[in-house]
């Protein structure tokens, strides 16, 4: 019986090799997540080709319709079209996810690799200040710099900057710290091999599939807390199309036009799902890699 | 004997690692001498200190550890003075060094190429060369298929071929010595043998010396012609092989002998009791509470060691009487196993 078994499996085995279908190919959610996520990247670098309006464009006459045939998502206060707005404000929200996630990325991989692998005063001052500055909620920390640089778009990204660093220079020195004592770093070293090329060819490879993985689901968490600046009116302002900014401009009318809030907060989370699911199964494909 | 060149000679070698509370002193003053061509053994019970005298040699000790005197000449040499670039320049090149542990000791995200080739980066050959060079290396070591094989990456490879892997990386720069630590503990015992053939019949071609650590005193004999065994980080018997095994002197080396089965005994004997904690401070002979002969002096001063015939030193303070309750000696053929 389980010979029989044993054998389906390995014929199966020999099958899928042979076919070579991708191992990601096979997974439904990465094909899902990959639409989602590839769909708002177009939206975001060609709005032109899916809202034909001007996302500013005030018609007082058309103002807080419901969702029509002109008007998909119905319009606001001053009677702008919503489903212009949100696709416009695809770019904005993409862009403070990204470039908020890339930055703190470089800086807080290379700080935990240096931190990790010399220890010593380095790593001490870099872990005291993760610690006191970790002591605080995210969301706090970057309203309390945001108060304190005032509002504006760069500033949602030099504080997204500030405080994002800390959890990859976190991870990589913690994975860092691990390998040291593995023998193949020890190798390299007994080798005679440059603190460059230890670091860069044999400690870097290895380490940097766990800040991926930590990068893509950060993404989704940047960007809410982008949005979220904005909601607070701290970050992108009236009246450019940021979602975080519609959801501000359409909380008061809540109760009778709920399309303004709804559209854009669809969208985030449905772009949020999206990058989070591709975030997980980077982590399912690069775990099973490193085996 | 004497008139051949000292490659490494370690004196007086003391390295502690050094807590804010405690100090262990891991290695407590340790002296051998190793000549060109030689292989000299380094054995021990876990924590005795064998590695950590390796460790010390190529100046790779963790944290907090630290030489705290001696000397380490190699070449005439002293390499506890040398600054790190200087050490650079000599591991990998002069001395290298093999580990326990194949399934870590390769780089899991790059082919076994890169890794091989990365040893000839500062000898500064063409790509070609370097190709042929690490082919050469495979096939030396005797992995077949060397050409495919290169391009493959450790998971691909099993534990003995890592190993042989490791070996051609250690080897690559030609060194003068090789430190072994444990090569094949983790290895089964078809590939152990394998493994150890190849390094004694790689240092015969490579003209290269060999100290080899463990704990298993059959590697010991199948490799090693001079055997230091040490316990709580010193010395307590040193000898050739042979003398080792035929004529042990200590009543600890006694008792290890004891402890391998020879097919002559009824029950293994033990040796009751663990090692000290080389953090407190040892008054006396650190074996002297697991010693079955230990009285009076043993508990209060420390045997210093000394040399009872030509080149077999030990550290006891009663072998006349030990030599009187002469345990089991493992019969002739287990010499050379």
């Amino acid at each position: 019986m389980s010979n029989i078994n044993l054998k389906a499996r390995m014929e199966r085995r020999a099958k899928d090799s042979s076919t070579r279908i991708p191992d990601w190919a096979r997974r439904p959610t990465f094909i899902v997540a990959s639409v989602i996520v590839v769909v708002f990247f177009l939206i975001s670098l060609f709005p032109g080709l899916f809202a034909h309006g001007d996302p500013l464009e005030v018609n007082v006459a058309q103002a807080l319709q419901g969702p029509s045939r002109a008007h998909f998502f119905g319009t606001d206060d001053y009677g702008r079209d919503i489903y212009t707005r949100v696709i416009y404000g695809a770019r904005i929200d993409l862009e403070m996810g990204l470039l908020g996630v890339i930055v703190p990325f470089a800086i807080g991989t290379t700080l935990g690799l240096l931190a990790g692998y010399y220890g010593g005063l380095l790593d001490n001052v870099v872990m005291r200040i993760i610690d006191v500055l970790m002591a605080f909620p995210f969301t706090i920390l970057v309203i309390v710099i945001m108060a304190i640089l005032g509002p504006g778009i760069q500033n949602v990204f030099i504080a997204l900057w500030l405080v994002g660093w800390m959890s990859y220079t976190r991870l990589v020195r913690g994975e860092v710290l691990r390998l040291k004592d593995v023998e193949f770093i020890q190798a390299a070293r007994v080798e005679g091999f440059t603190d460059r090329r230890i670091l860069l060819r044999h400690m870097l490879p290895n380490v940097i599939s766990s800040s991926i993985v930590y990068g893509a689901s950060d993404i989704v968490m940047t960007m809410l807390t982008g949005a979220s600046m904005s909601f607070l009116g701290l970050g992108v302002q009236i009246p450019s199309p940021e979602w975080g900014a519609i959801l501000n401009e359409g909380r008061a009318f809540i109760s009778y036009a709920w399309w303004i809030t709804f559209f854009p907060g669809l969208f985030l989370a449905v772009c949020g799902v999206g990058f989070s699911l591709l975030g997980d199964c980077l982590t399912d494909i690069l775990r099973r890699k490193g085996r | 004997m004497e008139d051949r060149k000292v490659l490494l000679e370690v004196k007086d070698l003391k390295t502690y690692f050094v807590g804010r509370h405690e100090t262990v002193k891991a290695v407590n003053g340790v002296s051998f001498t190793l000549y060109e061509g030689d292989s000299f053994g380094l054995v021990g019970e876990s924590g005795c200190g064998k590695s950590q005298t390796l460790r010390s040699i190529l100046g790779l000790l963790k944290q907090p550890g630290r030489i705290v005197g001696g000397q380490i000449l190699f070449r005439g040499k002293d390499l506890v003075r040398m600054s790190p670039k200087q050490m650079r320049e000599i591991r990998g090149a002069q001395i290298a060094q093999i580990f326990q542990e194949p399934m870590t000791a390769l780089n899991p995200v790059l082919p076994i190429r890169k890794q091989i080739y990365e040893a000839f980066e500062r000898s500064g050959l063409s790509k070609a060369e370097r190709e042929a060079k690490s082919v050469e290396m495979m096939k030396l070591v005797g992995i077949p298929e060397p050409e495919k094989r290169l391009g493959e990456y450790p998971h691909q490879f099993s534990g003995g071929m890592r190993q042989r892997a490791m070996i051609a990386i250690a080897l690559a720069e030609h060194p003068a010595l090789l430190l072994a630590d444990e090569p094949t503990t983790a290895l089964d015992v078809t590939i152990q043998d394998q493994i150890l053939t190849l390094i004694e019949q790689l240092k015969g071609e490579m003209g290269m010396s060999l100290i080899m650590v463990t704990h298993n005193l059959g590697v010991i004999a199948q490799m090693c012609n001079r055997v230091a065994v040490m316990y709580a980080g010193r010395i307590v018997e040193m000898t050739d092989t042979v003398t080792l095994f035929s004529k042990p002197r200590h009543p600890y080396t006694k008792a290890l002998m004891n402890s391998i089965p020879n097919g002559k005994q009824d029950q293994l004997e033990t040796i009751s009791g663990t090692p000290p904690n080389l953090s407190m401070e040892i008054v006396g002979c650190p074996f002297a509470p697991r010693c079955r002969y230990a009285e009076g002096a043993c508990f209060t001063t420390l045997p210093g060691l000394r040399e009872i015939e030509p080149g077999h030193l030990t550290r006891c303070h009663r072998l006349d009487v030990v030599e009187q309750f002469t345990g089991l000696i493992p019969a002739e053929e287990e010499l050379h196993g």
